[in-house]
């Protein structure tokens, strides 16, 4: 079956619901977004702690809480939106095939927003040696199991990384009456939000043991213990600082990685994100096609990747009228104290402001963060601390650059 | 009185019954695990060796050369991924060389079509990713690959539909000769049967033991390896080191998903069930890996895993009835996969000549499945207006539907834990290992099973993915 539309969202999670109603607040009338789950909201719907929506409500919301009211705002637009619907591939022509239960459908758009979220590192990703028994767990899974399907998959955990989920995690096990018997962390300092850190470990006195691993798994059907190391500070495992700690469930929160299969099996370029590398208006190497959310970078916030979703919905909007013939692509660079920037690229012909987001590689304080555009200063920041949990935004007004740049750098230093 | 009990549902065990089921008899096979292939058979190389490897005159040789022609139709009949892709045995000096024309030598004493090639670009021809500095290497084409868990899991389905028993679960803890066969007792139930057929895999020793036979021991060999995800294009050949001491050594082959694997490492252990990975013999691997190719893209390692070999001393297959009516099939390490077609049929006739058997006129050799990838998209789009199951992808890293997952939960063959969908499907095989598939994985077996949630295994008895409701 063919169907043709103006915009294809592929994505119904925070950013995929940002670019649709971004997409109708620009004009957009025909929109068709997909979804491969049975509901809208995408990972938001197992996330029932609050702690969503302060920027985009001014309230604070739970997850589910959150997603409804995105989808309740969608349900009053024209968007047409199609569940259990997968994507199976998408072409530079911007063709997609998509499989539903409804049939295989060829749907031609003119542009594709892709807002596909992002998946979790595994234990196998990250080689944890020992065995493979059950009770190893990504802590986005054990969270689905324990918010969607009502089941404890262990009652003596351990979590390995101190990423937002697992720590949000240790909370939640802990008030399911399981015993959270620590959270290792490979860095010196904790991955997650600062708030997450408080009111999930220190509130419930959970220990979170810095510059520490998992040296192995031990159990041939079933979780039976860890062994707790701790790490020199290039990461190397100190022999001799072994714990032995017997638990039956050991989660895993040690990255996210975003979701780029099929954008890049579409010939897509990768930036250093891991995501697609995109312009200042969020479009990826293939022309028309957008990407937003987890799927680009990951978010330390769901209103973030809302709002990121509203921005490539209303720059695909913005691409209807045609292409950018041709796209000027001046490289955006970082020093080593920053760990990756969003975008890779600025096209001069997109009329929006240029939001530059990046995250510090270590914990800085007292630093200044410069924007340099061909040997220019065209901005600076001062911070008084910065982590690399906190995804760093600026905005460099649309008038501040000027045409034909040829290099623009960020640079983020210790103020003397 | 049963005709036949085989202990153990490996590749082997599973083969026997499929050959045995041609047959007018009853076959019951007990496996200790709650799948087929759960040993050995799930946790190799995946390669059907082409012999050019095993000592002339051994039965490793004959059966590895035997076993790799029937690799074709077999595959054909279970409807199993099998690809003849040739491999490729890499030189790098003028030392390698010499062991080359060695091995070139036994390669035709085996009867393995082979030659050597010399030169990188004569090499790169069959495969781009070799290093620069490969000197020569022996090109062998009937080296293939082939899934090995639907191996086994089809083998099995075919035989239980010609009507073999196989009973999960049951591990067989004596056997004692009675008047004209053996009883064969496990915690469930105690069995009298004609005709044993010991092919236990790594535990094969034991079980002879239980008959009084001691002269074997296994020597648990553990591999481990690397599987990269299906990034691209990379190797399309299998890559040999030399052989050493150690055995074939580590390789880089593609799998018959288009994933890659990396391994295996090979160190003698105690334990039979311990296949635990270690970062330092990862980094061997790696490191042996490496000189194979000219770029090892280990950032696309998505898993880990080991396999235990089961050696015994000597090196060769025993295969053999070693008291009238009891069989025993010990030390079949490598080329055990690839020899497995042949070693079916063989002990089958075996205990066919034992028991005067005759072959059924009704037998069906195939397998048949709905497989999505397969499938052109005007038969696709037929199939999902016949059965929307089909149209729901559930796997989104194999993109697997819930189509082809009922559908393995309909058959013959019980599909009763988590690990056992992911070999007969490939769901949860990918990048995101189950994150995004593996709740709705662990649902519909639970109702297919009739099952409550928390009675489902992740893989092996007592591995319970949920354990209790939450509050």
């Amino acid at each position: 079956m063919k169907k043709t539309v103006d915009i294809l969202i592929i994505g119904g999670g925070a950013a995929g619901l940002g670019a649709a109603l971004g997409a109708v607040e620009a004009g957009a009338k025909e929109i068709l977004l997909v979804d491969r789950k049975n509901r809208l909201g995408g990972i938001l719907t197992q996330c029932v702690h609050s702690g969503f929506g302060l920027k985009v409500f001014g309230e604070e919301l739970t997850g589910p809480e959150f997603a409804s009211r995105l989808a309740r705002k969608l349900a009053e637009t024209p968007v047409e939106v199609w569940l259990n619907a997968f994507v199976l591939s998408i072409s530079p022509a911007k063709e997609a095939l998509i499989s539903s239960r409804d049939g295989l459908y060829q749907v031609s758009a003119k542009t594709i927003i892709y807002a596909t979220g992002c998946l979790e590192r595994t234990p196998g990703m990250i080689q944890l040696p020992g065995t493979r028994p059950s009770g190893v767990l990504t802590a986005g899974l054990a969270q689905l199991y324990l918010n969607e399907y009502g089941y404890l998959p262990g009652k003596k955990a351990f979590i390995l990384g101190s990423g937002d989920i697992g720590l949000i995690m240790a909370r939640r096990l802990s008030l399911e009456g399981a015993k959270v018997l620590g959270v290792a962390e490979i860095m010196p300092y904790s991955n997650g939000l600062v708030r997450n850190k408080v009111q999930c470990l220190d509130d419930f006195g959970i220990p979170l043991y810095l510059s520490h691993t998992v040296s192995r798994v031990y159990g041939n059907h079933h979780l039976e213990a860890i062994d707790l190391v701790k790490v020199d500070e290039e990461g190397k495992i100190i022999q001799g600082t072994e714990e032995h700690i017997e638990c039956d469930l050991l989660l895993l929160s040690v990255g996210l990685l975003p979701n780029v299969g099929i954008l890049k099996n579409a010939g897509a370029r990768i930036g250093e994100s891991k995501g697609a590398a995109v312009d200042g208006s969020l479009m990826t190497s293939l022309p028309g096609v957008f990407s937003a959310g987890n799927s680009l970078h990951v978010h330390d916030l769901a209103d973030e990747a809302y709002l990121e979703g509203i921005e490539a919905g209303k720059a695909a909007v913005n691409c209807l009228k045609g292409v950018p013939e041709h796209r000027t692509m001046t490289p955006l660079s970082h020093n080593e104290n920053i760990g990756y920037l969003v975008p890779s690229y600025y096209d001069e012909s997109y009329l929006g402001d240029l939001l530059i987001k990046f995250r510090c590689r270590r914990p800085k304080e007292k630093c200044v963060i410069m924007v340099i555009a061909d040997g220019e200063i065209i901005k600076t920041i001062n911070k008084i601390s910065m982590l690399p949990s906190e995804m760093e935004i600026i905005r460099i007004p649309k008038k501040l650059l000027k045409n034909n740049l040829k290099t623009i750098e960020v640079i983020l230093e210790d103020r003397l | 009185m049963q005709d036949v009990i085989i202990i153990g549902a490996g590749v082997i065990g599973t083969l026997i019954a499929r050959n045995l089921s041609a047959y007018q008899t009853d076959v019951l096979v007990l496996e200790k695990n709650l799948d087929v292939g759960d040993g050995a058979s799930g946790a190799n190389s995946a390669i059907v060796h082409s012999g050019y490897d095993p000592i002339p005159g051994t039965k490793k040789a004959e059966y590895n050369v035997r076993g790799n022609a029937m690799f074709d139709q077999l595959s054909r009949e279970l409807g199993v991924p099998f690809r003849r892709i040739g491999s490729l045995t890499l030189a790098f000096d003028e030392e390698g060389e010499q062991k080359l024309s060695e091995l070139l030598n036994r390669a035709k004493q085996n009867g393995v079509p082979a030659e050597i090639l010399f030169g990188y670009d004569a090499i790169k021809e069959k495969e781009p990713h070799v290093p620069k500095e490969v000197k020569a290497a022996l090109y062998c084409p009937t080296a293939g690959i082939v899934d090995p868990f639907l191996l086994t899991a089809r083998a099995m389905e075919n035989a239980l539909d010609n009507g073999a028993k196989l009973h999960l679960g049951e591990a067989v803890t004596a056997i004692k000769p009675i008047d004209g066969g053996y009883e064969v007792q496990t915690p469930k139930a105690t069995y009298q049967t004609r005709y044993v057929i010991n092919a236990a895999g790594a535990y094969a020793d034991e079980i002879a033991k239980m008959m009084g036979l001691d002269k074997w021991k296994i020597i648990p060999k553990k591999g481990q390896y690397f599987v990269l995800d299906h990034f691209g294009p990379f190797v399309k050949t299998v890559l040999f080191p030399l052989p050493s001491q150690k055995g074939k050594g580590m390789l880089v082959t593609p799998t018959t998903a288009g994933n890659y694997l990396v391994g295996p490492s090979s160190s003698i252990e105690e334990s039979k069930d311990d296949v635990s990975t270690d970062s330092l013999t990862l980094a061997q691997v790696k490191e042996g890996g490496a000189k194979l190719v000219d770029q090892l893209p280990l950032k696309e390692a998505i898993r880990v895993y080991a396999g235990l070999r089961s050696s015994i001393e000597g090196g060769d297959f025993v295969i053999e009835e070693s008291k009238p009516g009891f069989l025993n099939l010990i030390g079949i390490d490598s080329p055990g996969l690839a020899s497995s077609p042949y070693i079916g049929k063989l002990v089958a006739e075996m205990a066919e000549s034992r028991l005067h058997l005759t072959k059924k006129k009704n037998w069906n050799p195939f397998v048949s499945r709905i497989k999505l990838a397969n499938l052109s998209l005007e038969e696709r789009a037929k199939l999902i207006k016949e059965n929307p199951d089909y149209g729901e992808i559930i796997c989104t890293c194999e993109k697997i539907s819930l189509g082809e997952i009922r559908q393995e939960l309909r058959t013959s063959l019980p599909c009763l834990t988590i690990k056992a969908m992911k070999k007969r499907t490939r769901c949860g095989f990918g990048k995101c290992q189950g994150g995004f598939c593996q709740a709705r994985i662990l649902e519909e077996i639970a109702r297919a099973n009739g099952k409550k949630l928390e009675e489902i295994n992740y893989g092996f008895p007592d591995s319970f993915q949920l354990k209790e409701a939450s509050k």
